[in-house]
């Protein structure tokens, strides 16, 4: 259902989309349900001439069963939609599945940036590929990510994943996600973190093992910054922002 | 007998401004909270401006920066909560309608109660001043995380970010007082023989309402003191380069910030019950189950805090415990509101504007609470987790109660507090005009929030995805149905203005109703009660059978 | 303004319990969980910064264990002044709180002497985060003897006129709050390794 709206691009984005299904088609049931019962209640009951109140208090158990039993089982729909829910939550928040890459994430007042292995495969060497706004990766590989603020909280967001992170300065988070759908995505940032909020986009980029080799060849030499791209000029209308300020 | 009481009539000053008589307290609080209410809508408005009409000059205020936007959102959140919802709801409902609803003559302690609204009132004073100072007011939103709301480096906003915090501290000292005064009166001041079960839902609930603030709100002073102190002593409680931590905030804020939530639905619930009685002449059903399940949401609604926080960097195990109490809570809630409906069963439902206003509340209040299940649900909230779902979800709980529920009060007790009726067709013109246009702001929210829109952003223009032309679409005629909804308030403003001089006298008790409140003149005298009444039965006798009238007032003795 | 006259709503009690006695128990249970959130927000801190225990080391644990034994002492005071109010002797009532004030001003300057010592050997509210809870905790609690020794001396006058006095034991009964406060700040603050 959430597919309608947004595409899904991660191996987990599925699990949720079905946990939304499986909520919609409960919760929808339960709103129809109790709407149309008020509705006839209203229209069965409304004032006429002649016809008196009755005194009902309620109390009675022929009377209490029909809360009691509603109640039992929307009691049971709950259970029915706790247990995936955590199950989804478990395997996204609390697994880390072992990683083929890792990539560092780190936020600030108001830009992403990133640092991958460079040609070398190991993190912190000279090699290292660092970008601003823009995350290459490859399609089918699982990424762990450890995301860092250097200010304030932010959130590392990206819908077509169903990603969701905020990133706390002073610790860093780690997370995973394995892209399966070629493709570039937004970035967001999803919790308020001053006059730039609005100008921390990013994108992430999907590709294929050979595209992705391509671009670490043409974008890694020892201690040069990687390509500056579009949303990276955010962090220059953010500093103009600043000086405009209210 | 109020025999004591002075009968020199005072003058206007002390009539109106220093006032301790319950009545005109509750009058202060409704149209000092109605004047915020005309503030937070404009802020409304500019914003939904801004974003169904991206980067165009906007009439009556003009171009919305992203600095003054995050100003917006953030005053609208805290206007509405602070300084509509809770002084509307709890402080003039609770104060007009306590001691006249347990049948005496005035609070336990009046001049603490107006005490507290000076109180109030100057925390209203110190929040529009932050309007006015140098860099602007506090844009951090609402929920005021640190270290971007500790620091003016992060903020941009020295004095608004410090002036704001002291105004929430303010309201939160006049709500204890004022809530602690209600407390008291309710439990010591009842007529003689109004026993527990005999007190009118609304008495109950906003009393509730008080304790659970009462309950909730002391970390979260501590934390706002911590924070004024990062804010302006250098203190680093909240910075993790001084060994502080930003998720305490958090913490704090939210024990608090959940909790609140039903502070101001509990008296939402307590005024569509007493409407739906009079008005479908009828016995609640289940009075004391809704009591039962009113206790058990308020216990439970201090366990639930960290469902806002599931992606906050929390421990991912604390998730799963916060996810189960969440869904938890939905079921006594579900229960009261079966409850409710219930109550229509057998009834004689009278549609008169009142009523509409009550049957309006859970018809959408339903909607705001099943999708508040997806937000429970910590696998769906990774995703839906500050995006635009998450506002249509409480707007779905907040509209209803700081709005629909109010106008149901304010319709059914306005010939009480003013002695005069108002309007029928134009109050039922305003409740067409309102309720249909909300549901058309919000619906379109909820599907732009599905796509991906997240929260807090004046314009999308850097998301490839959220700039697609169809969310557009539907964010403007999200901002087109505000404008609609907003345009129909001003029906209400003349009906409530023009009734107080051109309404059709109201007499004691218009409405045939049992509770105290209507067996002494509109609008009731200083003292109340020319005598104090005796109490011989609980207030929901309607359709009693074997008498003549359809009501049972609670003082007419067997 | 004119002494009004208490509403009938302030002369009941339907639940068997003084009015006043009632609220001066919300009161004092909303201050409960204000101190609480507090302590609770210090305890999980202190725990989690085992470092800590070194800047709690130079607290001058000689003027908090005074200080202890100074409330108590005035507590004693206050109770002594209800059971002199409850035999209707206002005027000693009256004397017993005022003592009970001068145990609270003593509290007071023994704390102001105490941080001017601190503050000369360089501990201030910023000087990190032992040192910000300290100065937080004890600071709040230090208002709260202030505004009750300010009531406490109200109450006093209108004792001594034979007056309001139920007051005494409220205003006993909060003073006795703000010493079970101290009575947990105390090891804490000044004690906790």
């Amino acid at each position: 259902m959430l597919e309608r709206y947004v595409t899904a691009a991660s191996t987990y984005a599925h699990w949720i989309d079905y946990q939304f299904l499986l909520i919609a088609v409960l919760v929808g049931f339960w709103l129809i349900l109790a709407e149309a019962v008020m509705f006839w209640l209203i229209f069965k009951f409304r004032a006429k001439d002649g016809r008196p109140t009755q005194y009902i208090t309620g109390e009675e158990p022929h009377q209490t069963r029909w809360i009691t039993i509603p109640h039992l089982v929307v009691i049971l729909c709950d259970i029915v939609i706790i247990v995936p829910a955590i199950l989804v939550w478990y395997n996204i928040k609390q697994v880390l599945p072992p990683a083929d890459e890792t990539v560092r994430v780190i936020a600030q007042q108001w830009a992403w940036s990133f640092q991958q292995a460079g040609p070398d495969g190991v993190m912190d060497t000279a090699d290292d590929i660092r970008t601003v706004g823009e995350l290459h990766v490859k399609v089918n590989t699982t990424y762990h990510f450890e995301l860092m603020s250097r200010d304030v909280v932010h959130s590392f967001a990206v819908p077509a994943f169903r990603l969701k992170q905020d990133a706390l300065p002073g610790r860093t988070i780690t997370g995973w996600f394995r892209p399966n759908r070629v493709g570039t995505y937004d970035i967001q940032c999803t919790q308020m973190c001053g006059i730039g909020h609005a100008l921390m986009a990013g994108r992430i980029i999907v590709e294929t093992p050979q595209a992705h080799a391509a671009w670490l060849l043409r974008n890694s030499s020892p201690g040069v910054a990687g390509q500056q791209t579009p949303p990276a000029a955010a962090m220059d209308a953010a500093m103009a922002m600043a000086e405009v300020r209210q | 007998m109020s025999t004591d009481v002075q009968h020199a009539e005072p003058g206007i000053f002390r009539k109106y401004f220093f006032s301790t008589d319950h009545k005109m307290i509750a009058m202060q609080y409704l149209f000092t909270g109605m004047a915020m209410a005309l503030i937070g809508g404009f802020f409304a408005y500019v914003f939904r401006m801004q974003l169904g009409f991206p980067n165009q000059y906007v009439p009556g205020y003009g171009i919305v920066t992203p600095g003054k936007y995050n100003a917006l959102v953030t005053m609208h959140g805290s206007i509405m909560i602070f300084w509509v919802a809770m002084p509307v709801l709890i402080a003039a409902f609770g104060n007009f309608l306590i001691p006249l609803m347990v049948g005496c003559d005035d609070m336990a302690f009046p001049r603490i109660n107006r005490f507290s609204y000076q109180i109030f009132l100057l925390s209203a004073v110190v929040l529009l001043s932050s309007f006015l100072v140098t860099g602007g007011p506090f844009g951090g939103a609402w929920t005021a995380y640190p270290p971007l709301s500790a620091s003016a480096a992060f903020n941009l906003t020295p004095i608004g970010a410090t002036l704001w915090l002291l105004a929430v501290v303010l309201e939160f000292v006049a709500f204890l007082l004022g809530g602690i005064n209600f407390t008291v009166t309710t439990m010591n001041s009842r007529a003689p023989g109004m026993k527990m079960y005999d007190i009118p839902l609304v008495v109950w609930m906003i009393v509730l309402a008080s304790i659970i603030f009462m309950a909730s709100v002391g970390p979260l002073v501590a934390g706002a003191v911590m924070l004024l102190f990062d804010q302006t002593m250098s203190t680093g409680f909240y910075d993790p380069t001084r060994g502080g931590d930003p998720l305490l905030w958090q913490h704090l804020f939210w024990f608090f910030g959940h909790p609140e939530v039903y502070v101001v639905l509990l008296p939402a619930m307590g005024i569509v019950a007493d409407v739906i009685a009079v008005f479908a002449r009828k016995k609640i059903f289940g009075y004391k189950t809704v009591l039962y399940t009113t206790w058990a949401v308020g216990f439970l609604s201090f366990v639930v805090w960290a469902h806002h926080q599931f992606v906050a960097g929390i421990d991912p195990r604390m998730a799963n415990i916060f996810s189960v109490t969440t869904l938890l809570i939905s079921v006594p809630i579900t229960e009261m509101v079966f409850l409710y409906i219930a109550t229509l069963y057998g009834g004689s439902i009278h549609l008169d504007t009142p009523l509409l206003w009550a049957l309006a509340f859970i018809a959408e209040f339903m909607i705001g609470g099943v999708t508040g299940i997806f937000l429970g649900s910590s696998g769906t909230d990774i995703y839906l987790h500050d995006t635009y779902f998450v506002i249509a979800h409480f707007h779905y709980t907040f509209v209803p109660i700081a709005i629909i529920a109010v106008y149901a009060g304010l319709t059914f007790w306005y010939p009480k507090m003013f002695g005069r009726m108002l309007n029928e067709t134009l109050g039922k013109i305003h409740f067409w005009g309102t309720v249909i246009p909300f549901n058309v702001i919000f619906i379109p929210l909820f599907i732009t929030g599905t796509a991906g829109d997240q929260r807090r952003v004046y314009s999308y223009a850097q998301f490839a995805e959220q700039s697609r032309p169809a969310l557009q679409h539907l964010r403007t005629t999200s901002t087109i149905a505000l404008l609609v909804m907003l345009s129909f308030q001003f029906v209400f403003l003349f009906n409530f203005v023009w009734s107080l001089r051109k309404g059709k006298s109201a007499g004691a008790n218009p409405w045939r109703s049992n509770t105290l409140e209507w067996t002494v003149p509109s609008p009731p005298p200083h003292g109340n009660f020319a005598e104090l009444p005796t109490v011989y039965r609980g207030p929901y006798e309607y359709g009693l059978p074997g008498r003549a009238d359809d009501f049972f007032p609670q003082n007419v003795p067997d | 303004m004119s002494a009004t006259a208490k509403p009938i709503a302030n002369t009941r009690s339907a639940t068997g319990i003084p009015t006043a006695r009632l609220i001066t128990w919300w009161v004092i249970a909303s201050e409960i969980v204000i101190f609480g959130g507090l302590l609770a927000s210090y305890v999980m801190h202190r725990i989690g910064h085992p470092e800590w225990a070194e800047s709690a080391s130079h607290t001058l644990t000689w003027a908090g264990a005074f200080n202890t034994f100074v409330l108590l002492t005035s507590s004693l005071c206050a109770v002594l002044a209800h059971k002199a109010a409850d035999a209707h002797d206002g005027p000693r009532a009256a004397k017993l709180l005022r003592l009970t004030s001068l145990g609270g001003l003593i509290f007071l300057c023994v704390k102001a002497y105490e941080w001017t010592i601190d503050i000369r050997e360089g501990f201030v509210l910023s000087s990190g985060g032992f040192w910000s809870f300290y100065y937080t905790l004890a600071g709040l609690h230090g208002l709260h003897v202030l505004a009750g020794m300010i009531i406490m001396l109200i109450v006093a006058a209108d004792a001594a006129k034979n007056q309001e006095l139920q007051r005494v034991e409220c205003i006993g009964l909060y003073w006795h709050f703000v010493d079970i406060v101290w009575i947990f700040l105390f090891p804490l603050l000044y004690i906790a390794r």
